[in-house]
């Protein structure tokens, strides 16, 4: 509190230094005339409506008026609750507007106090806050399916808790409810820091982070209630899309800004990364939802590509989703956590260079492996293998950049856990992009194609990197942000570290043994030339293994239940007295 | 503290930094490693490889089709003719063969039962078990009481054309009424034929129902189809009731509840689905379980 004392005192100050009676002192250098100005302005006239606050509220309003309209016309009762839900969202945010509005300085938060960035906490904390409660909704629907595929009879005959419908909100909630939060409120951070700079934008930002968490409101919701596009990963339907498409544009606004003010000569690799993945995924949104909407009263959309058009286009969508979210965002939050807590300089500046452009070239043609012998031209699945081999090294570079940053540093791993997360991350990282290459010849990839093999790649890739790398970022970002002196316990982080590591291993490894069985039985013939298995001894050999991959799901979700008790003590435990050394101010309260 | 731009070397590594620095991250200027290069070189060259042997890259009116011509359409034909290779001769025999003869020539039951088998865990299992035992309201194909018939013919009619399956004209149809829905029957003399169909097997009376009653209404109204002595007709597909073999139960509950709703299971016809030969082999399969006739 006593931080915003010292920015009205400041504001004050800058505000006659505008009226040209005081020499702005060097800290405050960074202010241009204009901003001296317009806080003039306010020191005389008192506060005034913001353009931005101005023209969101007009917005929102007509916004919230025309989702009544909707609603009111809706040809689905589920259609019409979303119209609903976007109309209470809305007047919800036209009356936070206000609110702040009414808490708010007359003056724009400076950009600097005493020469250094007033940085911008208050979205990081919301997404960072709001990424592990995502998170742990999104393990225990997975350990909920995982238990209904070894015991089907948990699906209770209820449509909203079928497989079918809980299994989009699984990965949903983990990809882009947890994860997509996570690279939110890192990146946010991120940019911040290492452009020395404060976050661009005034109600930006918030925007971004809440009006994301409201896309993630909407499909969830509606994959419950049975509205689907049936495209895997890309199953919201038209307006949750038109408005993620809004809000996208906006993150990516914001970081360009804060890019652009900068104050650092260079951009960070960290960045780099980052930037690939907020760009990437609008393109591939934009290509994978080229739908018109039966009616605007209708949640129901017809997809312009068709066929094997469709497929491919999903697919491209599919794997980009994975080669620019999970990969690049998270080498994003490696690129900047992992040499922050070892503190270490990154191993190789031109490693780093060369394989990101190299990964971000190669990534984009990968997708038609998940097509192999289907109706996808061969040309197309060959391209598709062989990017997916050469992909092999340019991923692998982000793990030796990780990996190698410890050198000298390697002793750290004994006495801090949450560093060592981190490296084990970066391991699962390099697992799973040598066995996604694997995967990806066509002689490996008739064995493997729809067995639970595909289902242990992915979790080893999720569980073991995106979870580990963000569950390590999330215990040093959040101590940070929260200006607290650090983790309430790092023996619990040791716990969750163990659980956590021991539950992946139970679950990729079942997984291997399940799904290199299943293709196995499925292409078993007996001497005469007829196939040995029926498809429900298949199901019936795995489900041992189904019970062993929920048991280490269970270890999972226990560890991550263990880290939000964990961070919910660090969070109620009392600010670090002073700031810390070398690490600027906190933001004002927001 | 930042800004430095002027390269120091680190003192654990002895690599110099690049002199950048961001929120007090340095980079090393290590080279990029030599395995990784060459490994990169390696896979890219592998590709162009392997561009040039199989179809690749797509031009304006078509794709490079590859040095040896292999395509994945032709790829499965080549596998079909393989697989039919090794079945082919069988099946041959086997569409050749008339369905009495197949039992007594040990090569073709041989023949039958594999190809029967691979059919039948594929496309009967699901409702009649992988071992062909049944579940409520799906027969048990082991034992020897027959809905349908268990003969060699019967029981490739009953494949071939399904049972309650409107969409096959020649299809087993014959229904049970609903007595108690309907109103044929009502409910005290319901009960009273229930416990008189238990009777029949030598289970108890279970309501102390009047079983005299009982049987004179099962007289009247079942034994029309399900005989006299209530051992069935197996042109009606009406179940034998005295063999102790209950296909939807028999405990009071699920008796009367049969005797209310009537109508019976229904089974696809395969005609359309598989070939005769395969019907053929999955008859002989089937009949050779341990009950066919």
């Amino acid at each position: 509190m006593t931080h915003v004392k010292v920015l009205v005192r400041r504001g004050m100050h800058l505000g006659a230094a505008g009226q040209g009676q005081v020499r702005p002192d060097s800290a405050a250098q960074k202010f241009s005339a204009q901003q001296g100005k317009l806080m003039a302005q306010a020191a005389q006239s008192g506060k005034s409506m913001r353009i931005g606050e101005a023209g969101l509220l007009v917005v929102l309003s007509a916004l919230a008026l025309f989702s009544i309209f909707v609603a009111s016309k809706a040809w689905t009762p589920v259609y019409a609750f979303h119209a609903w839900l976007f109309a209470l969202g809305s007047i919800a945010a036209v009356v936070g507007i206000f609110k702040r509005y009414g808490a708010r300085d007359a003056a724009w938060p400076v950009q600097e106090i005493d020469g250094r960035p007033n940085y911008n906490y208050g979205p990081i904390k919301f997404s960072a806050v709001i990424a592990l409660f995502w998170g742990i909704a999104g393990f225990l629907v997975g350990l909920y399916i995982a238990l209904e595929l070894a015991f089907p009879a948990l699906n209770f005959d209820l449509p909203w808790i079928s497989f079918g419908r809980l299994r989009p909100l699984h990965t949903s909630a983990v990809i882009f409810a947890f994860g997509g939060n996570v690279l939110i409120s890192t990146s946010m951070y991120v940019m911040q820091r290492t452009s020395r700079a404060r976050l661009a934008g005034d109600l930006a930002p918030w925007f971004v982070v809440l009006g994301y968490n409201f896309f993630i409101l909407i499909a969830g919701t509606g994959y419950l209630l049975g509205v689907t596009r049936a495209h895997e990963y890309a199953e919201p339907e038209w307006y949750a899309i038109l408005w993620l498409v809004v809000v996208w544009v906006t993150y990516l606004l914001v970081y360009l800004f804060t890019l652009a003010k900068r104050t650092e000569p260079h951009i960070y690799v960290a960045n780099w990364f980052y930037l690939a993945f907020i760009v990437t995924i609008a393109v591939l949104v934009l290509g994978n939802n080229t739908e018109i909407p039966i009616s605007i009263f209708s949640p129901k959309s017809v997809i312009v590509w068709s066929g094997v058009q469709d497929a491919m286009v999903q697919w491209w969508y599919g794997h980009n989703a994975v080669g620019f979210f999970l990969t690049a965002g998270f080498l994003g939050i490696m690129y900047y956590f992992v040499p922050k807590r070892a503190e270490r300089p990154v191993y190789s500046y031109r490693l780093s260079i060369v394989h990101f452009w190299a990964l971000i070239f190669l990534y984009i043609w990968a997708g038609p492996h998940h097509l192999h012998y289907t109706a996808l031209p061969d040309w197309a699945q060959t391209l598709g293998m062989t990017f997916s081999i050469m992909l092999w090294m340019p991923s692998w570079g982000g793990m030796i950049n990780g990996l190698m940053t410890l050198s000298g540093a390697w002793d750290k791993l004994r006495t801090d856990p949450v560093l060592r997360m981190l490296v084990v991350s970066v391991a699962f990282y390099g697992m799973s992009t040598f066995e996604g290459p694997l995967m990806s010849v066509k002689a490996v990839n008739a064995l493997s194609h729809y067995t639970d093999w595909g289902i242990g790649h992915v979790h080893s890739g999720s569980l073991g990197w995106v979870g580990f790398v963000s569950f390590g970022a999330l215990y040093c970002l959040i101590p940070w942000v929260f200006n607290r002196k650090g983790l309430y316990s790092l023996k619990l982080v040791d716990w969750h570290f163990w659980l956590g590591t021991i539950g992946i291993v139970f679950y990729i490894s079942a997984m291997w043994v399940a799904g290199i069985m299943q293709g196995l039985m499925w292409r078993a013939y007996t001497p005469q030339g007829f196939l040995e298995y029926s498809f429900v001894e298949t199901t019936e050999a795995m489900h041992p293994m189904y019970v062993i991959r929920a048991l280490g799901g269970g270890m999972f979700l226990l560890g991550a239940l263990i880290m939000a008790f964990n961070i919910y003590k660090t969070i109620a435990s009392p600010e670090a007295s002073a700031v810390p050394t070398g690490r600027p101010a906190l933001a004002p309260a927001e | 503290m930042a800004n430095a731009t002027e390269p120091r070397v680190d003192a654990r590594t002895g690599t110099a930094t690049t002199g950048h620095e961001w929120d007090g991250i340095a980079e090393l200027n290590t080279p990029l490693p030599r395995w990784w290069l060459w490994t990169f070189y390696l896979t890219i060259v592998w590709s162009i490889g392997y561009w040039i042997v199989y179809p690749a890259w797509p031009g304006v009116t078509g794709f490079t089709q590859g040095a040896f011509g292999w395509h994945a359409r032709s790829a499965v034909v080549d596998d079909l003719k393989e697989l039919q290779a090794i079945r082919g001769p069988g099946e041959a025999k086997l569409a050749a063969a008339k369905l009495d003869e197949i039992e007594k020539n040990p090569e073709l039951l041989a023949f039958a039962r594999a190809s029967g088998g691979a059919a039948f865990a594929n496309n009967c299992a699901p409702c009649h078990g992988a071992g062909a035992q049944g579940a409520v309201g799906y027969p048990n194909l082991n034992d020897d009481d027959w809905l349908w018939g268990g003969s060699l013919d019967d029981i490739q009619q009953t494949i071939t054309h399904g049972a309650r399956w409107d969409a096959d004209k020649a299809t087993r149809s014959s229904l049970m009424p609903a007595f108690g829905r309907d109103g044929i029957l009502k409910a005290d003399e319901i009960a009273n034929v229930a416990q008189y169909v238990r009777s029949l097997s030598g289970l108890p009376n279970e309501t102390n129902a009047n079983l005299a009653k009982g049987k004179e209404l099962f007289a009247t109204n079942c034994a029309v189809c399900h005989g006299d002595d209530g051992k069935g007709k197996q042109e009606v597909g009406a179940p034998n009731l005295t063999d102790k073999i209950w296909l939807y139960g028999s405990d009071t509950a699920s008796i009367v509840n049969r005797i209310n709703v009537g109508g019976g299971g229904q089974m696809p016809a395969w005609g359309g689905r598989l070939d005769p030969t395969t019907i053929k082999a999955l008859t002989v399969y089937v009949h050779s379980l341990g009950g066919g006739k």
